[in-house]
């Protein structure tokens, strides 16, 4: 790392920067996209990353400063939460296991949003136990076929390319069979199909592929290293979804205590109790956030990071809940079915049966709660891990 | 948010002296040992701690012979008493006592009193240990002049106390008064306590010759700054009493076996001690929160301790459930250490309010009205 990019240094080249490239106007598609190229091409896309691929080698934390300095003069920004995937899980994964030919090609126009990324790792039959990827990637020539399916991808129907994780050799135990590939959404053989979820609406697909083919430069990492190079993407995952600082009754308690507060006919003595015992689960995760933010900021990252998943899935679903109920009459009423696509998805956004809807998946997506217990209980806590069967036997003899 | 609810170095280092005098001399043995001795606590552990390590002036100002220190510090030591369940009088010494009389510091009997605690002198709020914060200054003692007579039950902190703190009714008026907890007329009867621990006693007393140090508004203030100070405080120590509780509970399963494994491989068990660490780590963060704005006298600092005492009350009484329920039968028994940390666990959350007392306050701070 680079200790003489500060605070300062990052101003100053944000300052010159601005000063030799006009804003863009809002809506001049072809200028915002110059301007973030420009931008990356500046290192100050990420600054942590290395220079000449849209960083200076400075610290991390230095990154917001950037972001606001940007946002306070107007510019445009490369709409983060739509390109979240790339953002959080594609770019590190490539950074750390890419070649230098993979950086070159990918990083910008990942950064800019000029290219979607997906992610195609959960399978039908590889949900909690990832490891079990049934999709075959076979050698073809120098290149390779890929075949298998894929589930509960995000913006597959819109993504330039995923991040694949597929099965290259079934003759060894699980782990070691697999390898990671960036595929191209866009080869013949890549169908996307949207998934309809519970809620009515589609945010995310099935991906079938058949006999698609990647070319060998389109591998990342060692062929059998797939799973290590997956670590890379889920720890990255976990930490994108940790989110920021919110403020005392940000989100859904807040959108709860309002609702008690303009409906005073609502009101009833057992519902008062449970709002008080959600309201302090609330804050009790909030300051736990906080806490934990500070502690990464100092360097001295804390375990409760794993904890903080499990608390937001299991706190959303049970204010969600607690607002329906509080609803009365209004709670037997959806605002609608209609079938859409959302880009992005509001956790907070529409009404209050949507949110007891979504909610129940923020328990399964991103590892499931019961999952997160047992990271935490064995890597925490140090308890040991439940007998397991599938670890030496090769991945074509498990039983399924 | 600009409070730091990490743990400082000065902080780590108090914590590491307190443990350390704390595993000589108040060993888990040793706390079992003490339950056979009724009444007083250990005052020969209130010594080590109060002078040796001069604890008891932690948060007594330089001025008066204290270390100046504040309630972030207050309540690592806490969490230490908590871990060990300490049968020392510091909550009602350092923490209340200090708190109430840190109001009005300048009347000089105020000031000197400090400067006892600071010296290793018990000192303990005469109200009964389960009053709330915010539920006003209502005397069972009445004043005539500077005499106090009337009684006040469950008392904690007070058998081993050389003053008593005792708010009283003086006509239409309350006052805060010191008495001597050896003068004459002034009687402790033990309570047979849930917690053997913290040991509460029963006061009466009967034309005491007293001190006032407040009257008024201003008693009514200092009583409620003990308050709220010591629900703030109290819940580093339930901290402390989960932490043991799920550190005891987790190297018990690590070694227990039956059906040929070790039982902490059942997810049925790891599940339910990963969700108490969860509920700790939260616990820690509000813990950390409400001792934070005690110490900085942040406007927040109701609602912080309120918050604190509503999360960490219930984490103490279910981690120290499940220690007894995980431990299995060994844990029922009175020769292992579990009891000792449900019972410290079931009565400190009835203390200073319990958790559905400060759930209504918070009601009320927040603005989320019953009807």
């Amino acid at each position: 790392m680079d200790d003489t990019v500060t605070d300062g240094e990052v101003r100053r080249r944000v300052e010159e920067f601005l000063a030799g490239r006009p804003v863009p106007a809002p809506g001049d598609e072809d200028g915002r996209l110059a301007f973030l190229r420009a931008r990356f091409d500046a290192g100050l896309a990420w600054v942590h990353y290395p220079v000449g691929l849209g960083g200076l080698a400075g610290p991390r934390e230095l990154q917001p400063r950037a972001d606001a300095l940007f946002a306070a003069a107007g510019a445009p920004d490369n709409t983060p939460r739509r390109i979240g995937i790339g953002l959080g899980m594609a770019a590190p994964t490539i950074l750390r296991h890419g070649t230098p030919e993979q950086h070159e090609r990918f990083l910008r126009p990942l950064w800019t949003g000029e290219q979607i990324w997906c992610q195609l790792f959960s399978e039908p039959g590889a949900g909690s136990d990832l490891a079990a990827v049934a999709t075959r990637a076979v050698r073809d020539g120098d290149g390779w076929l890929v075949s298998g399916q894929k589930v509960w991808t995000s913006m597959a129907h819109r993504a330039r390319w995923g991040i694949l994780l597929a099965r290259t050799d079934a003759d060894v135990p699980k782990h070691r069979g697999m390898t990671y590939f960036v595929c191209d959404m866009h080869a013949p053989g890549v169908e996307v199909r949207p998934l309809r979820q519970l809620t009515g609406e589609a945010e995310f697909n099935e991906v079938f592929l058949t006999d698609v083919r990647l070319g060998d430069e389109l591998r990342l990492g060692e062929v059998g290293q797939g799973w290590a190079v997956a670590q890379t993407t889920l720890m990255n995952e976990r930490v994108a979804i940790g989110g920021g600082p919110v403020p005392r009754e940000g989100g859904l308690v807040g959108l709860l205590a309002r609702t008690w507060r303009e409906h005073p006919e609502l009101r009833t003595p057992a519902l008062h109790d449970e709002l008080l015992r959600l309201w302090v689960r609330a804050e009790a995760v909030r300051l736990t956030g906080v806490r934990l933010r500070q502690q990464l900021a100092a360097g001295e990252p804390g375990p409760e990071g794993s904890a903080v998943k499990l608390s937001f899935a299991t706190l959303a679903q049970q204010l969600s809940s607690l607002e329906v109920e509080l609803l009365g009459e209004a709670g037997l009423r959806h605002d609608s079915w209609e079938f859409s696509r959302p880009d992005v998805v509001d956790f907070t956004g529409r009404g209050a049966t949507y949110r007891y809807l979504r909610a129940r998946g923020n328990s399964i997506e991103g590892g499931t709660s019961e999952i997160l217990r047992n990271i935490i209980a064995e890597r925490v806590l140090g308890l040991p891990a439940e007998p397991r069967v599938d670890l030496d036997l090769a991945w074509k003899d498990l039983p399924r | 948010m600009s409070l730091d609810l990490r743990y400082g170095e000065v902080e780590e280092q108090l914590r590491a002296s307190v443990r350390a005098l704390l595993a000589d001399h108040c060993a888990p043995a040793a706390v079992l040992a003490g339950l056979e001795r009724s009444g007083a606590p250990d005052p020969r552990l209130w010594r080590l701690l109060a002078a040796d390590l001069g604890l008891s002036g932690l948060a007594v100002p330089e001025s008066l012979g204290g270390a100046g220190a504040g309630a972030c510090e207050l309540a690592v030591v806490l969490e230490e008493l908590g871990r060990a369940a300490a049968p020392v009088p510091f909550l009602g010494t350092a923490g209340l006592a200090v708190a109430a009389l840190t109001t009005c510091a300048e009347v000089p009997e105020a000031a000197e009193l400090l400067a006892r605690i600071a010296g290793g002198a018990v000192v303990a709020l005469a109200v009964p240990f389960s009053t709330a914060p915010g539920s006003g200054l209502t005397a069972t003692v009445a004043a005539t002049g500077n005499v106090l007579a009337g009684p006040v039950t469950s008392v904690a902190d007070a058998l081993g106390a050389d003053v008593l703190l005792v708010p009283a009714a003086t006509g239409l008026q309350s006052g805060l008064y010191a008495v001597d907890a050896a003068a004459a007329g002034v009687r402790r009867t033990a309570v047979v306590s849930l917690d053997q621990t913290r040991p509460l006693c029963d006061l009466t007393l009967s034309a005491v010759p007293a001190r006032p140090l407040a009257l008024g508004a201003t008693a009514a203030r200092a009583v409620e700054a003990a308050l709220v100070t010591g629900a703030a405080l109290l819940a580093s120590e339930q901290l402390g009493t989960a932490q043991w509780c799920l550190d005891a509970t987790v190297e018990h399963l690590r070694t227990r076996r039956q059906f040929g494994r070790v039982v902490g491989s059942y997810q049925a068990i790891k599940h339910r001690l990963a969700d108490l660490w969860v509920e700790l780590a939260q616990g820690r963060a509000v813990a950390r929160y409400a001792a934070a704005c005690a110490a900085a006298n942040d406007p927040d600092a109701p609602v912080a301790a309120a918050l604190a005492q509503a999360h960490c009350s219930p984490l103490a009484v279910r981690a120290a459930e499940e220690c007894v329920q995980l431990h299995g039968g060994i844990g029922f028994t009175w020769e292992h250490p579990a009891h000792v940390h449900l019972k410290r666990a079931r009565s400190a959350a009835l203390a200073l309010g319990g958790a559905g007392r400060h759930r209504a306050r918070l009601a009320e701070l927040v603005d989320l009205p019953p009807s």
